[in-house]
């Protein structure tokens, strides 16, 4: 018998793709999931953790620079660094980049513009607790909505990630191929996803939460929620036997 | 005293924002401008009369929370 995984969905002022993210989690996929409000200085007993999207402090200043310094973050970074999953969407992907949890920075759009709308991934790296139910090259159409997802990093770091296979998604077409005009808001190397380098921390600008269910119109998302709730389960299992 | 931060990208970041007003002004028919560069102008009111410590302190704000050095570079001035 097994104990059902308990899902943190951290909540800034301003997310407003929690709820979708719970949603998402357990009617959509049977997990149990709480809400985290930003204040918390401790995490209750999770087995992973989800930062979602929205627009944490009106986005002032830059896109997740204030929400860094939430309390809970200190919290989340002591998850992730005892090996917790976490895996951020959109804002939540900006605030893992300020607070150091993931390399590089959001830069405005190229186009200056909000892009929502779907885009087309491509699985670069199946083997993450967050892809294990992807394909190689696998293309999943998922939605973005933001006006910050230009990433960029120095030259160095951008090494370091293709040498580590942490480059988890990159923009492409429908059929897969890495174009200049697939590549939707500028992002460097066309990234839409990267993970940390012990691979248990996730960010990514499309929205898995938003395509998770066929009343959506697209199950794609559900691939990668489902691959975290199997590392999840797996690991849950690994400390069962121990 | 008071501090007027500014910041904005670095060289060699492209700057969609300055891109945009370049192509406008060049549209006006200022075809002399070479490069536009957008950026924050963050001005702080200080308790304190320190100028060194206040140099420090405003440096210290700037790398932790106004600025993020990965992208972009600030400059600031003390004014009495």
């Amino acid at each position: 018998m097994t104990t059902p995984l308990r899902v943190g969905i951290i909540v800034f002022p301003g997310s407003n793709c929690d709820r979708d993210c719970f949603h998402a989690v357990t009617e959509g996929l049977g997990a149990s999931a709480e809400f985290v409000w930003h204040k918390a200085d401790r995490l209750p007993p999770l087995d992973g953790v989800i930062l979602p999207g929205g627009f944490s402090y009106g986005d002032y200043l830059r896109t997740g620079a204030i929400a860094r310094f939430s309390p809970v973050m200190a919290a989340v970074a002591r998850f992730a660094g005892d090996g917790g999953l976490v895996l951020g969407i959109c804002n939540g992907f900006q605030i893992l980049l300020e607070a150091g949890l993931l390399p590089g920075a959001m830069l405005r759009n190229r186009s200056l513009a909000f892009i929502c709308r779907d885009a087309h991934v491509r699985v670069e790296n199946p083997a993450t607790p967050f892809t294990g139910r992807c394909r190689p090259g696998q293309v999943l159409t998922l939605p973005i909505a933001h006006a910050e997802g230009n990433y960029y990093c120095d030259p160095a770091t951008l090494a370091a990630l293709t040498a580590g296979n942490r480059v988890i998604f990159r923009y492409c077409t429908p059929e897969g191929a890495v174009t200049p005009a697939s590549n939707p808001n500028g992002s460097l190397d066309h990234i839409a996803g990267i993970a940390n380098e012990a691979g248990n921390v996730l960010g990514m600008m499309p929205h898995p939460e938003r395509s998770a269910e066929t009343l959506l119109g697209n199950e794609d998302g559900k691939l990668i929620l489902l691959s975290m709730l199997d590392a999840l389960r797996e690991k849950q299992r690994a400390v069962a036997i121990s | 005293m008071k501090a007027r931060v500014s910041i904005t990208y670095k060289r060699g970041i492209l700057d969609p924002q300055g891109q945009a007003v370049l192509h406008a002004l060049g549209s006006l028919g200022y075809t002399g401008v070479k490069e536009v560069r957008v950026g924050k102008l963050i001005e702080l009111d200080l308790a304190t009369h320190d100028r060194p410590g206040a140099e420090a302190e405003v440096k210290a704000m700037c790398e932790r929370l106004l600025a993020n050095t990965i992208i972009e570079e600030y400059r600031f001035e003390l004014i009495e």
